[in-house]
């Protein structure tokens, strides 16, 4: 346990450059976070990137082959592929990770006071949260778009809740264990009050599994952006996501396969890299029997 | 200073503790002895408030500190004492400081938040208790992590943390448990140092009768979650009246020759749940007769020492 925590120490001084660096140092790690730096700084780019504009259509040309100009074809409006894969890209990282980012600030809240306070507290969080993890995905987000309509709002907070519960639980997991540690005991005797100690020792020492999980889920809520654009709950045309390209591809599946083959492809080589990189990442933390003791 | 008197700790339906008394002036030195398992370490989180952590709670007597009565003291004003007025040094330093934070911000925390310092002063301060301590190159310390320092740095770090906000009385839980034996005499004698210096009150818990003797003016010996012996700590080795602490006198080594077994005393000690009635040394007491097994035996004051023996007194 002690070492344990000083490999976390070792590989937390400075988060940003050595446990990420570590996580670069294999080849798996170096090629799936590789990949998820060109992706991001694809999303980011894209107005520069793209070779045509993602709306704009071209009825004379709809669904053109694999080519050139149209690398990846065209669709039934004559758009562009390519471009809307790339602005695609934009949607669902920004959403997923707008989604996770939501997720793990309240999670982290609520798993953090549960764990402290313990008690009644405790378990009222708890089972609200367990509560919420028992709502298949889909169901959530059929809540969300029947109250406020489709889109990507719906689509946010439909994917922030699907994932509450496991952050609130990995974070209540954590903090139960280090309200044990001696340090926390010795920062009580010194006459720290509970905020003191929550912000500066427990949350800090919390935070590294909560960290990889998040990685992995963002993988997770960019397939789920993907299934509600698929159901034509998420983004609302013309703005390009993957899940509602693949939908509209479904029509023309023999005539221009393409359609539904590349943005299928984005997501699930998006999704591998994401999984890939957050392996390297527990292994660079040494953190996996913590995540797994959640 | 600091007045315990016949304290008493109930976890549910078990009472580990009862019947703890001992008092303490500035400048005095109690020494806490007893093997593990006999309430040491819980006569300390009673003074420091810290039992209900663990779901224990007093169910009796007083812990009178300063003229004010800690046992029914409110969480937050007990917070104010804390780390301000009595100084706790936990048993194992390696796991008593923050990981993931340097050694400097650790210490300022303190002065901080009793002195209501701002974070320079606190810094200033800081090395300069550092440098009261001996550790060398004090303000490079501040930049580093627990886990670039040995056990013995972290122990005074530790110390220096108690220390910080300037404590009346000082706990010392087993300070020297986890430490190499060479560093142990070190601390040892820096906490003597310390409390010359400074007219602390030292509370010292080991199990270590040889430290107690070296170091303490008064001893409370512990022996299945009771006091059993309360006394100066000349009165205590020259005429120990309790069986008990004549055997852990006996089992200090003697010199260095290799001839002579080191003694022992036969059995354990008993666990929570199955304290023996009467007396509770009984079942590992050789002078044990009827009396022992059925009642248990009253403080009776022989001398300068206090025992709780049937035989007090006895010649033998």
């Amino acid at each position: 346990m002690t070492s344990n925590i000083g490999t976390v120490a070792r590989a937390m001084t400075g988060f940003g450059n050595s446990a990420i660096g570590s996580a670069f140092g294999s080849w798996l790690g170096k090629i799936a976070g590789g990949f998820l730096v060109l992706l991001v700084l694809t999303a980011i780019f894209a107005p520069w990137i793209t070779p045509f504009d993602y709306a704009a259509q071209n009825l004379m040309n709809s669904n053109a082959a694999p080519g050139w100009p149209h690398l990846l074809g065209t669709d039934q409006f004559g758009r562009d592929v390519l471009s809307r894969v790339i602005y695609g890209a934009r949607t669902s990282l920004s959403v997923s990770a707008t989604a996770i980012a939501i997720s793990i600030s309240v999670g982290m809240t609520l798993g953090a006071a549960a764990g402290y306070f313990g008690g009644f507290f405790e378990r009222a969080v708890m089972t609200v949260v367990d509560l919420t993890w028992s709502f298949p995905d889909i169901l959530i987000a059929l809540i969300f778009v029947a109250t406020i309509g489709p889109g990507l709002t719906s689509t946010t907070f439909a994917i922030a809740i699907a994932y509450l519960a496991q952050f609130t639980r990995l974070t209540r997991a954590q903090i139960v264990r280090l309200k044990r540690e001696t340090f926390i005991e010795a920062t009580i005797n010194l006459g720290a009050k509970p905020r003191h100690i929550l912000q500066y020792h427990l949350l800090p020492n919390a935070i590294a599994p909560v960290i990889v999980v998040g990685m992995l889920a963002i993988g997770d809520g960019i397939v789920l952006e993907a299934t509600l654009g698929f159901f034509g709950l998420g983004a609302q045309p013309p703005t390009p996501s993957w899940g509602a390209m693949m939908s509209s591809g479904t029509a023309q599946l023999f005539l221009s396969p393409w359609v539904i083959i590349f943005p299928g492809v984005v997501v699930a080589v998006t999704v591998v890299a994401v999984n890939l990189f957050g392996d390297e990442l527990i292994r660079a933390l040494n953190i996996r029997d913590r995540i797994r003791g959640a | 200073m600091l007045e315990v008197r016949d304290l008493e700790v109930a976890f549910g339906p078990v009472a580990p503790l009862s019947g703890v008394s001992f008092s303490l002036a500035k400048g005095e030195k109690l020494g806490i002895v007893g093997e593990s398992g006999s309430g040491k370490s819980l006569t300390a989180m009673s003074v420091m408030g810290l039992l209900p952590l663990s779901g224990g709670r007093i169910t009796g007597g007083s812990i009178v500190f300063d003229g004010q009565e800690l046992t029914t003291l409110a969480e937050s004003a007990y917070r104010k004492l804390r780390g301000r007025r009595l100084g706790l040094i936990t048993q194992n330093p390696m796991t008593s400081l923050d990981p993931l934070q340097k050694i400097g911000p650790q210490v300022d925390a303190v002065a901080v938040l009793h002195l209501s310092m701002n974070a320079s002063e606190a810094r200033t301060r800081t090395v300069e208790i550092l440098g009261t301590l001996r550790i060398p190159e004090p303000a490079l310390i501040c930049d580093r992590y627990p886990h670039q320092m040995s056990g013995g740095m972290k122990q005074r770090i530790v110390i220096a943390m108690a220390l910080a906000a300037d404590p009346d009385v000082l706990v010392a839980d087993e300070p020297t448990t986890a430490l190499d034996v060479t560093v142990q005499a070190q601390i040892i004698r820096l906490l003597d140092d310390l409390v010359k210096e400074r007219d602390l009150a030292l509370v010292l818990i080991t199990h270590d009768m040889s430290v107690v003797a070296q170091t303490c003016d008064k001893v409370v010996v512990m022996y299945a979650g009771r006091a059993i012996e309360y006394g100066p700590v000349e009165a205590i080795f020259d005429a120990p009246q309790h069986p008990y602490t004549q055997a852990l006198i006996n089992c200090i080594p003697k010199g260095l020759s290799t001839d002579e077994h080191l003694s022992g005393i036969s059995g354990t000690v008993p666990t929570v749940s199955n304290y023996p009635k009467g007396c509770a040394f009984h079942p590992r007491c050789d002078r044990a007769k009827n009396i022992c097994t059925s009642e248990r035996p009253a403080f009776i004051t022989y001398g300068n020492n206090a025992a709780a023996c049937h035989f007090a007194g006895d010649d033998r």
